[in-house]
C-alpha cells in the first residue's frame, strides 16, 4: 500500500507506531498530486513549502510525544474559499485572483494547533456558486472514477482529491449540497455538519445563513476525526453554537439495532435515475437487515425546496459580494474614469456568468416591491421545510435519502442550462435550509461505473447518530474501499 | 331686577366677545394677504458615535485622530470572509439612551444590512438596524416659545460608522482619492424624531438637548469637532391651520449644530419662496453647500436609493429580557434635572446657578471637581459662569477642552480664599492661565502678583502716599471721609493691586486718626 493511499486513522495508527514519518508521508501525497493532478486539475495551488514546514514540525510533536491529536501530521486539502494566512484564496474567481488574506480561518487555525499538514487549495465553483466545479475561473476539474465527467460541485476540487489520493483528506463547504454531492459523485464522505457546529470566520461568505465548513474524507471514521477537530463554538462567529464537541469517533460502531430510519416519500420522485433508486433503495434495505426500522415519512414541502434556496441565497450572495468593487482588494479594472465605472467595468471582468446571475436574481428578489412577495415568503417557505424535518424527527432518528437524481454527468452537459443545474440540487438543499446535518456516503456504482451516494440526515447537533448510522452502513459494504483507475 | 342686570351683563359680554372675534379676523386676514402663513415642519435624524473603546464590530479602538488605516481589522476592513461581533457596551449604551427617551425597548432586537455601494463603505453593506430597532415610540421634551413642547422619537438603533474618502485637491493628485477606514465599524446610534417641531427655535432646542442628554448618559462624548454628532433634516411647510403635510425635503452632510441650524433657516426660506410665488417644492434629497450657504440639489425622488434591507444572516437575534432591561434602567447615570437638584442641595447654589452649571454635563463636572479641589461652591459658581463661560463661548471650546481645567480653577479660588492674591489680582491670572496653561502658583510666583500682608511693607505705601496728598489727608481729618476712597486707590496704585485691601483700609484709617 502506497502512503497516500493511506486513510487518516490508518495514518495516525502509522505515524503513532513510527512507521513513518508525516514527512514521508507528505513528500508521498505531493508526489502523487504532481502525478495524477494534471489529469485531474483538483489543485489550484500546492503550498508545497508550507506543508513540508509543517510536515516537520509535526514530526518534532511526534517523536517528542506531546502535543499529539488525531490529525497531527496528516496532509488536508483546502476548498479554496477557506482563508489561510499567507496562502492565496482565491475562491476560484477571477476578481480575487491575487487576494492573500492576512488571516486563519477559524478551521484553519484549529488544523495548525492540532499539527495538519496543509497540502494546498482546491477547485471549485466560483464563489461556490455551482454543482459541477465547471463555474471555477480557472480550470474544469475531472471526476477521477470518469475524466470525461464532473466531479460535483462546488467542493469539486476536494472531492477530487480525496477520491485520487491526492490528499489524506479535505475541507469543504456546503451551501446547498456544495460537499454531499460532489462526495456522491467521486465516491467519499463527506459531511455537512449542523448550522453552528463549525466556525464561519474566514470562510468566504455566499449564503451565510446556509453555509457551513465540513469534512470530505475516504471513510465514516475520517470524517469523525475531522469534525471533532473543527467543531466547536468560535466567539469570532456570533453564529457558531456553544455546545460541548464530543470525539464523535466514540459513536462510529457497528450496531443500528433499533434505529429508525426514515424514508421521505417526495424523495424517490419523477427525474430519477432507476439505477440511482435502486442502489439508494437497497443500501436501506441494508440497514433494514442490520436491524434499523423503516419509517414511511413524508416532507410535503419539499417539492418549493429549490425555489425557497435559490431566493435566500442569492439574495445573501447579492450582499456578500458587493464586497468585490476593486476599491480596496483583488482585481481592479483599468483605465476607468469614475468610480461608477471601476465598479461595473471591475465587476463585469472579474465575475463569471453563473456569479453575476445570482447576484442579479437575488439583488432583484431584494428590491423595493419585489421584497415581500420574493424574500419574506421564501423566509416563510424555510420556516415550513424546517418543521417538515422537525416533525419527522419526532418520529424517526434519522432520514435515508438520495444524494443526487442522477449519477455525475458530462463536462458541458448542463452549464449551458442552469436552471436543470439547479435541480440537481434537489435532494441536498432542504437541509441547509432547515439548518440539520447530513452525510454522504458510497453506496455503489451504477453500470457504467459512476459511483452513486447515499444521504443520512440527522436533527440538529445530532451528528452523532449521523456517524453511528453511517458507520455500521459502511462497514457492511465494500464500496469505501473501491479505488478509481487512473 | 337680579334677570334684568344678568341680561345686560350678558349682552355686555357678547358684545365684548363679537369685537374680539372681528379683530382676531381682521388680523388674522391683514396676515394672509402680507404673506401666506406658512409653518415649517421639521424632524432630525441624530448620529452619534458611542464612546466605547472598541468598535461596534470588532477589537479595534476607537480613539480620535490616528494616522490613517492604522485602527482596522479584517472585520472593519470587510475582508473575505471576516465575521462582525456585537459589542455588548454599544448595545447597552443604545438601550440606555432609549429609556431615557422614553422609548419602547424592542425585545427581540435584530440588524439588518442597508445596501449601498461608496468606497468608504468597504462592505458595500452598511450592518444597521431596519426591521426591528432597539428602540421605538419615544418622546423628549423641549422649551420653545410657547413652553414646553413634547417632541415624539420615532426610533432608535444601532449601527456600524462608514470610513473616510480624502480627495486631495491640488495638482496631480486630482487623478485619486483616498480611504481612511480608522472610523468604518465605530458605534452609531441614530435617533430619529417624529416631524414635531415647527421651526429652527425648536429645531435648535431639540439638538442642544439632545447633546446634553446624550453626554449625561456617558454614551457619547458628542465632540463636533471629531464628528461625534451628524444631522439629518426633513424639512416641509405647511399652511399653519392645515393638518396635511406639504413636499418634504431631506437635507444630509449636516456636520454641526450651528450648521444643521443654519441649512434649515435657508430651506425654511427657499421653501417658502418656492411656495409664495406658485411653485411647488420638489421631494429631494439636497445637502448642505458651507461654503456658498446654500443647500443644493444632491439626488431627485427618481433617483431616489434602493437600500435593499434584510436581516443580517451574521448576526443572531439578541434578547433583551425585562431584567436586563430594568437592569439598565436601574444605572441610568444621574440626569440634568437630577443634578440641577443636587447642587442646589448639596452646594447651596442658587437655581438660577444650578441650571446654568447643569446645562452641560461636561461643565457640570468641571464645576465639581473645582469644588472638590477646593471647597468654595458660591465663589467657584460665580468665576465658572462669568470668567470661564464667556471664554468657552467666544472660542468655542468644550469645558474639557479649556487650558483652563478645573484644576487650575479650583486652585485658583483657593489662593484667593487664602488671601494670597485679590479678586482683582485673580482675573489677571486666569488670563495668564488661558494664555499658558500655567497653573496659578506658578504665575502668581513668577509675576510676583502674591498680595502684600505685611504691615510694614504697607505702613510704607501708606505714608508715601499720604506724604503725596496732603490736602487730601487734611481734608478728611477735617470730616470728607468720602475722599478715604481715593487714597486707598492710590495706595493700591503704587502696590500695583497686591496690596491686602483690608490692611490698607486698617491701617490708612489709623494712621489719619479717623
Amino acid at each position: 500500500m502506497k502512503v497516500y493511499e493511506l486513510s487518516v486513522k490508518e495514518a495516525r495508527d502509522r505515524l503513532l507506531q513510527r512507521e513513518i514519518s508525516s514527512r514521508e508521508l507528505t513528500l508521498g501525497v505531493l508526489e502523487r498530486i504532481r502525478e495524477i493532478d494534471p489529469k485531474i486539475h483538483a489543485y489550484l495551488e500546492v503550498s508545497e513549502e508550507l506543508a513540508m514546514e509543517q510536515a516537520e514540525e509535526a514530526d518534532k510533536r511526534l517523536a517528542k510525544g506531546d502535543n499529539i491529536s488525531p490529525l497531527t501530521g496528516i496532509p488536508i486539502a483546502i476548498k479554496d474559499n477557506i482563508c489561510a494566512k499567507g496562502v492565496r484564496t482565491t475562491c476560484a474567481s477571477r476578481i480575487l485572483e491575487n487576494f492573500t488574506p492576512p488571516y486563519d480561518a477559524t478551521v484553519i487555525s484549529h488544523l495548525k494547533q492540532a499539527g495538519a499538514v496543509i497540502l494546498g487549495k482546491t477547485n471549485m465553483d466560483e464563489f461556490a456558486m455551482g454543482s459541477s466545479t465547471e463555474n471555477s475561473g480557472f480550470q474544469i476539474t475531472r471526476n477521477p472514477w470518469n475524466l470525461e465527467r464532473i466531479p460535483g460541485g462546488s467542493s469539486g476540487g476536494s472531492a477530487a482529491a480525496v477520491a485520487s489520493d491526492m490528499a489524506i483528506c479535505a475541507l469543504g463547504s456546503d451551501t446547498g449540497g456544495s460537499i454531499r454531492q460532489p462526495a456522491s459523485y467521486c465516491s467519499v464522505v463527506g459531511l455537512k455538519p449542523t448550522y453552528g457546529r463549525v466556525s464561519r470566520y474566514g470562510l468566504v461568505a455566499y449564503g451565510s445563513s446556509l453555509d457551513q465548513i465540513g469534512p470530505l474524507t475516504k471513510n465514516v471514521i475520517d470524517a469523525a476525526i475531522v469534525l471533532s477537530a473543527i467543531a466547536g463554538h468560535d466567539p469570532r462567529d456570533s453564529t457558531s453554537v456553544n455546545k460541548p464537541v464530543p470525539d464523535y469517533t466514540s459513536y462510529c460502531r457497528e450496531e443500528i439495532e433499533g434505529l429508525r430510519i426514515g424514508v421521505p416519500r417526495e424523495y424517490f420522485a419523477e427525474g430519477m435515475d432507476p439505477e440511482v433508486a435502486n442502489l439508494v433503495h437497497s443500501a436501506i434495505r441494508r440497514m433494514e437487515e442490520m436491524g434499523a426500522e423503516i419509517v414511511d415519512i413524508s416532507l410535503p414541502h419539499t417539492q418549493y425546496a429549490i425555489a425557497c434556496y435559490y431566493i435566500c441565497a442569492m439574495a445573501e450572495a447579492s450582499s456578500n459580494l458587493a464586497r468585490y468593487d476593486g476599491a480596496h482588494y483583488g482585481y481592479r479594472a483599468p483605465d476607468t474614469d469614475n468610480i461608477i465605472e471601476m465598479y461595473s467595468k471591475t465587476r463585469a471582468q472579474g465575475f463569471g456568468a453563473e456569479v453575476k446571475r445570482r447576484i442579479m436574481l437575488g439583488t432583484y428578489a431584494l428590491s423595493a416591491g419585489y421584497y415581500d412577495a420574493y424574500y419574506l415568503k421564501a423566509l416563510r417557505v424555510r420556516t415550513l421545510i424546517k418543521r417538515d424535518f422537525e416533525n419527522a424527527f419526532e418520529k424517526v432518528d434519522i432520514v435515508a435519502t438520495p444524494v443526487t437524481p442522477t449519477a455525475a454527468f458530462k463536462i458541458g452537459e448542463k452549464i449551458t442550462d442552469p436552471l436543470t443545474m439547479y435541480l440537481s440540487d434537489i435532494y441536498t438543499i432542504s437541509l441547509n435550509l432547515a439548518g440539520m446535518c447530513g452525510i454522504s456516503i458510497p453506496c455503489g456504482f451504477t453500470g457504467g461505473s459512476l459511483p452513486v451516494g447515499l444521504q443520512l440526515i440527522a436533527n440538529i447537533f445530532q451528528e452523532d447518530i449521523l456517524f453511528r448510522a453511517a458507520y455500521a452502513y459502511e462497514q457492511s459494504t465494500p464500496h469505501h474501499k473501491r479505488k478509481p483507475d487512473i | 331686577m337680579k334677570n334684568e342686570k344678568r341680561k345686560m351683563k350678558n349682552e355686555k359680554r357678547k358684545m365684548k366677545n363679537e369685537k374680539r372675534k372681528t379683530e382676531n379676523e381682521k388680523r388674522k386676514n391683514e396676515e394672509r394677504e402680507m404673506k401666506m402663513d406658512l409653518e415649517p415642519v421639521i424632524g432630525i435624524e441624530i448620529h452619534t458615535e458611542l464612546s466605547t473603546k472598541s468598535k461596534i464590530f470588532c477589537g479595534c479602538s476607537t480613539k480620535f485622530g490616528s494616522s490613517p488605516n492604522t485602527q482596522t481589522c479584517p472585520v472593519c476592513l470587510g475582508m473575505p470572509g471576516s465575521l462582525p461581533v456585537l459589542n455588548k457596551t454599544a448595545l447597552e449604551y443604545t438601550i440606555r439612551t432609549a429609556l431615557a427617551l422614553h422609548c419602547e425597548i424592542t425585545e427581540h432586537t435584530t440588524f439588518d444590512r442597508k445596501n449601498y455601494y461608496y468606497p468608504d463603505l468597504p462592505k458595500n453593506y452598511q450592518i444597521s438596524q431596519n426591521y426591528a430597532c432597539l428602540g421605538y415610540n419615544g418622546w423628549i421634551e423641549i422649551s420653545s416659545g410657547k413652553g414646553v413642547k413634547r417632541i415624539g422619537i420615532h426610533n432608535v438603533h444601532l449601527e456600524e460608522d462608514a470610513g473616510k474618502n480624502i480627495h486631495p485637491e491640488s495638482g496631480d493628485s486630482k487623478e485619486y482619492s483616498l480611504v481612511d477606514l480608522n472610523r468604518a465599524g465605530m458605534p452609531l446610534i441614530e435617533i430619529v424624531s417624529a416631524p414635531d417641531m415647527n421651526g429652527a427655535n425648536d429645531a435648535m432646542a431639540y439638538m442642544t438637548i439632545m447633546k446634553n442628554l446624550l453626554q449625561y448618559l456617558e454614551a457619547s462624548d458628542c465632540r463636533m469637532q471629531e464628528g461625534h454628532l451628524r444631522f439629518e433634516v426633513n424639512i416641509s411647510l405647511k399652511p399653519k391651520d392645515s393638518r396635511r403635510l406639504g413636499t418634504r425635503v431631506e437635507i444630509k452632510n449636516l456636520n454641526s449644530m450651528k450648521v444643521a441650524l443654519k441649512s434649515i433657516e435657508y430651506e425654511i426660506e427657499r421653501q417658502k419662496e418656492v411656495l409664495e410665488s406658485g411653485g411647488e417644492v420638489d421631494q429631494e434629497t439636497r445637502l448642505w453647500d458651507e461654503a456658498a450657504g446654500i443647500t443644493r440639489t444632491m439626488r431627485t425622488k427618481e433617483f431616489a436609493q434602493d437600500y435593499r434591507y434584510f436581516p443580517e444572516p451574521d448576526l443572531v437575534e439578541i434578547h433583551i429580557t425585562p431584567e436586563w432591561r430594568e437592569e439598565i434602567r436601574k444605572h441610568l447615570p444621574e440626569l440634568q434635572g437630577q443634578k440641577r437638584n443636587r447642587f442646589i442641595s448639596q452646594y447651596g447654589l442658587p437655581e438660577y446657578d444650578a441650571s446654568i452649571l447643569t446645562g452641560n454635563k461636561l461643565l457640570a463636572d468641571y464645576y465639581e471637581e473645582c469644588v472638590r479641589i477646593h471647597s468654595n461652591p458660591k465663589t467657584a459658581s460665580n468665576w465658572i459662569m462669568t470668567e470661564l463661560l464667556r471664554e468657552l463661548n467666544q472660542k468655542e471650546w468644550e469645558p474639557d477642552t479649556c487650558p483652563v481645567t478645573s484644576a487650575h480653577m479650583g486652585n485658583l479660588i483657593k489662593l484667593m480664599d487664602e488671601g494670597v492674591i485679590s479678586g482683582k489680582i485673580g482675573k489677571q491670572v486666569f488670563s495668564e492661565m488661558l494664555d499658558t496653561g500655567k497653573m496659578p502658583g506658578e504665575i502668581i510666583r513668577d509675576k510676583g502678583l502674591a498680595q502684600i500682608t505685611s504691615e510694614d511693607e504697607i505702613s510704607g505705601i501708606v505714608e508715601a502716599v499720604m506724604k503725596e496728598n496732603e490736602g487730601t489727608v487734611e481734608a478728611i481729618r477735617g470730616g470728607r471721609n468720602k475722599a478715604m476712597g481715593f487714597l486707598v486707590g492710590e495706595i493700591m496704585k503704587k502696590s500695583r493691586g497686591k496690596a491686602n485691601p483690608k490692611l490698607v483700609n486698617e491701617i490708612l484709617k489709623k494712621k489719619i486718626g479717623v
